[in-house]
């Protein structure tokens, strides 16, 4: 079926997918490698939300009720590992598996054999992460932060974290190589790099950022393993070594590793936005400097993580000062989001829901995160639930409402159905009620003293407890209204037409709804006049459909 | 048999629900002052951000409120063309900078204060084991573990039926308290056993962490005399919840006379110096000089 609407619009004589479990297994298409980065990721944030239903159930009361708190702290440590590493991540590569080749004109990544290798190891990688959980002494409980010496004391679990962690980079590394080779070769003519779309110039730098940082990840954690079965000291002060070091080189990797989840979702958001409000984007070169300069300042703020080790007062300013900064690039992006909207056209379809609701609470995210970078005040917020809160409204109503915006926004593309509106908004409205109560309150349980980390706290923290679970439920529930949504939207409904929303542009709209199995094997014609009139489009009409 | 501990374990939850408003009615929705000079200028630079934020917050959002009300296909069907302008792309970088450069006079002013951990009148090691602290006064012979108070401790033992509200400051209380005189300027040196711990009394001071082969520092003075409380907060292990810390600030006659009581006969210099009572260790501290 799919098959045939390709050649009905295309006309090539290319070949359809392989049938059958062959066709994901050697899959070397985009599409179908995408398919499975964003299925997989789909399926970790399930697991990772699981776990972060039981700790939110121990957290419901005072006391311990339901589980040790040598199982929650595993929670904690697999929660946080499986959301970065197996939701986010994929979930941002699979739509650049997806979108890229589109929104740029060519055929396909630049290398599709090892698109199939990247994306296979993750499941190898999470297979061996998630069986740690059975294996005697339970799971890794020190951490997503893999602070030594506590790491060292896990259990037989240690090396597959380990081996676990090592794969993953290996995978992310390959996806980057892969989006930085099709962006800088295979974008069509006239496309120069000041013409891509937004979505792919934050991918750009976020492949650098990755191909920069996980290899440093890579050496910290095979030093830890040194550490534990070499009798190395690197992080071991009894033999010459410090622990300290460790925590300078994770974050070194870990700081970058927030833009690395965030950054696409500033391009998501910078492609729905206009296309929703019917007006270019406001400031497109600021908006690629801006993204530039936080990939840069991502790398000299790494020990605002870890102000209260003890730093010399130089380095306590130098980091202060330098995490400051970082809020005049991202309030520029903000600023241009904003005006993008101004005296726009706008209409509020679900993606444009999730878009709006990125951009208000992100901005809530990035006032606590300016309020932590102030490292007197710091010493009082750091590990606290404080930090909970910012880092999940920056993570969840951040980074993943921007991951639904986009599969919202593109999921007719990939489908050929038109979204149901209703069912879309009951998602949205449920998951921004929730995820507000679920977070909100913990910046007061914060503030008022409870430490993260910790399976069971004071009784004055119950009240603000109880209404962060019973928002983490409803939340939690939610995302089964977007499974839903997916579902009913990918087995019928009313035909998409080619450009789905009449405000969007891009060479991705000018593909048939389903977009066909194989595009653009010829580099599509791409408007030169940048400067054209918005409602005449950038780049080439439609085709109609 | 599981069954029905899990069906009394879920109607205990539900009847504390219900009952949770009146009984722990605690909404506390802001950091604590707390009882030194530091704390409450950290306070003030917390109030100081959180304002600029929202000031800043009240302007972006209502101008997005607005353009999400009044910007609409429906009422502007023919939306503006405009896509840059240099002047506002200026005015929006160069303001929050100034914003911030404003704001790090007076947090670098702080952070300058809180570094100066020297002079002290009285020093304590602290050491963090899991999960208990030692504490060692340096000047005295003293030296006390400080663990988790029992009812506390059987309370938050899984599967428990005792209610925490029903202990006395449930996981914040201890065995063994640190007593130190009040006015008086305490510094902390924090080190570790095993693994890295933080030692963090919100109303005293920030936090610090106690790292092993290491040797960290932070100081407090407290204004008022009453009992402080807080907790670990560097994750350490299977009970990096229930190792609180408690700090009571004495006046100073109280102070050495709970130091008697821990067998100090001969209280150091400093205790007898605060007090002014013996020239003649002065004298001595002076001519060490």
């Amino acid at each position: 079926m799919t098959t045939d609407v390709a050649h009905d619009h295309d006309h090539h004589d290319d070949h359809g997918p392989e049938k059958g479990i062959k066709r994901w297994i050697f899959a070397t298409n985009h599409k179908d490698i995408g398919t499975m980065y964003l299925l997989f990721s789909l399926a970790m944030f399930m697991i990772g939300g699981f776990m972060a239903m039981i700790i939110r159930l121990e957290l419901f009361q005072p006391g311990l009720q339901f589980i040790d708190p040598g199982f929650y702290n595993s929670m904690v440590t697999m929660h946080a590992l499986i959301m970065v590493f197996g939701a986010v991540m994929p979930a941002t590569v699979g739509l650049a598996n997806w979108m890229v080749p589109l929104m740029i004109g060519a055929p396909d990544m630049a290398l599709p054999r090892m698109n199939n290798w990247s994306f296979w190891l993750l499941p190898v990688a999470f297979t061996i992460l998630i069986s740690t959980l059975f294996m005697p002494g339970g799971a890794p409980a020190a951490g997503w932060t893999m602070y030594p010496p506590i790491v060292l004391q896990t259990g037989p679990a240690f090396p597959f974290m380990v081996l676990a962690v090592h794969v993953m980079g290996v995978s992310s590394i390959m996806g980057s190589i892969n989006i930085i080779v099709t962006v800088l070769n295979m974008r069509t003519p006239g496309m120069s790099m000041l013409k891509m779309p937004l979505f792919v110039w934050t991918w750009l730098i976020t492949a650098y950022l990755l191909i920069l940082a996980i290899p440093v990840l890579a050496g910290a954690v095979t030093m830890l393993l040194t550490d534990h079965y070499a009798a190395t000291s690197f992080f071991n002060a009894a033999g010459g070594g410090d622990p300290v070091m460790f925590q300078h080189i994770f974050w070194f990797f870990g700081h970058p590793e927030v833009y690395i989840m965030i950054l696409p979702a500033f391009g998501i958001v910078s492609e729905i936005i206009p296309t929703f409000a019917r007006k270019k984007l406001f400031g497109y070169s600021s908006m690629v400097y801006a993204t530039a300069s936080i990939a840069f300042l991502s790398f000299i703020v790494w020990a605002h993580h870890m102000f209260t080790v003890g730093m010399p007062l130089a380095g306590e300013l130098f980091f202060m000062f330098s995490t400051m900064m970082i809020a005049v690039p991202t309030g520029v992006k903000v600023f241009n989001w904003v005006a993008t909207m101004w005296k726009g056209s706008m209409t509020f379809e679900t993606p444009m829901l999730f878009a709006l609701a990125f951009v208000f609470l992100f901005t809530i995210g990035g006032f606590s995160g300016l309020m932590l970078a102030i490292t007197p005040v710091d010493f009082q917020y750091h590990d606290t639930y404080f930090v909970v809160a910012h880092f999940h409204y920056v993570l969840v109503p951040g980074a993943v409402f921007a991951i639904m915006a986009g599969v919202y926004y593109w999921l007719p593309k990939w489908t050929g159905n038109k979204l149901n509106e209703t069912q879309g908004k009951w998602h949205f409205w449920v998951a921004a009620i929730s995820i507000n109560v679920t977070f909100f309150p913990q910046h007061f349980l914060g503030l008022a003293g409870m430490p993260r980390r910790i399976p069971d706290y004071a009784v004055q923290f119950t009240d603000f407890n109880v209404i962060s679970s019973i928002g983490a439920f409803a939340f939690g529930l939610s995302n089964l209204m977007f499974i839903y949504n997916i579902w009913a939207n990918a087995r019928g409904g009313e035909k998409a037409t080619d450009r789905v929303w009449d405000g969007a542009r891009g060479l991705e709209w000018t593909l048939p709804s389903p977009a066909p199995y194989h595009s653009f094997e010829t580099p599509p014609e791409m408007e030169l006049d940048d400067e054209a009139e918005w409602e005449s489009s950038r780049y080439a009409e439609p085709s109609s459909s | 048999m599981l069954k029905h501990r899990f069906g009394r374990r879920f109607a205990s939850i539900v009847a504390s629900l219900l009952a949770a408003p009146a009984a722990l009615a605690d909404w506390e929705l802001n950091m604590p002052r707390g009882v030194t000079q530091i704390t409450n200028e950290v306070y003030d630079l917390h109030m100081l951000i959180f304002w600029i934020c929202v000031v800043i917050g009240i302007g972006v959002f209502g101008v997005m409120f607005y353009s999400i009300v009044f910007h609409t296909k429906k009422k502007n069907p023919n939306p503006a063309k405009f896509s840059h302008s240099t002047a506002a792309e200026v005015i929006w970088t160069a303001i929050p900078i100034v914003i911030l450069v404003a704001m790090a006079f007076p947090a670098a002013k702080t952070l300058v204060a809180i570094e100066d951990a020297g002079n002290p009148d009285m020093t304590v090691k602290v050491t963090g084991y899991q999960w208990k602290w030692h504490y060692e006064y340096l000047e005295e012979d003293v030296e006390f573990f400080s663990s988790l108070a029992s009812d506390s401790n059987m309370a938050r033992q899984l599967g428990s039926a005792v209610d925490p509200a029903s202990v006395d400051n449930y996981l914040l209380d201890v065995d063994n308290p640190l007593v130190v005189p009040v006015n008086t300027k305490v510094r902390i040196l924090l080190t570790a056993n095993d693994v890295i711990h933080a030692w963090w009394v919100p109303e005293l001071s920030g936090k610090r962490d106690a790292i092993p082969g290491f040797v960290n520092q932070l100081w407090f003075s407290a204004d008022k005399t009453g009992t402080y409380r807080g907790q670990c907060a560097e994750l350490c292990g299977y009970d990096h919840g229930f190792m609180p810390i408690v700090v009571i600030v004495k006046e100073e006659a109280d102070y050495l006379a709970w130091l008697g009581e821990q067998g100090v006969e001969d209280p150091s210099r400093f205790a007898r110096k605060n007090l002014n009572q013996d020239t003649e260790a002065v004298a001595v501290e002076a001519a060490a000089r």
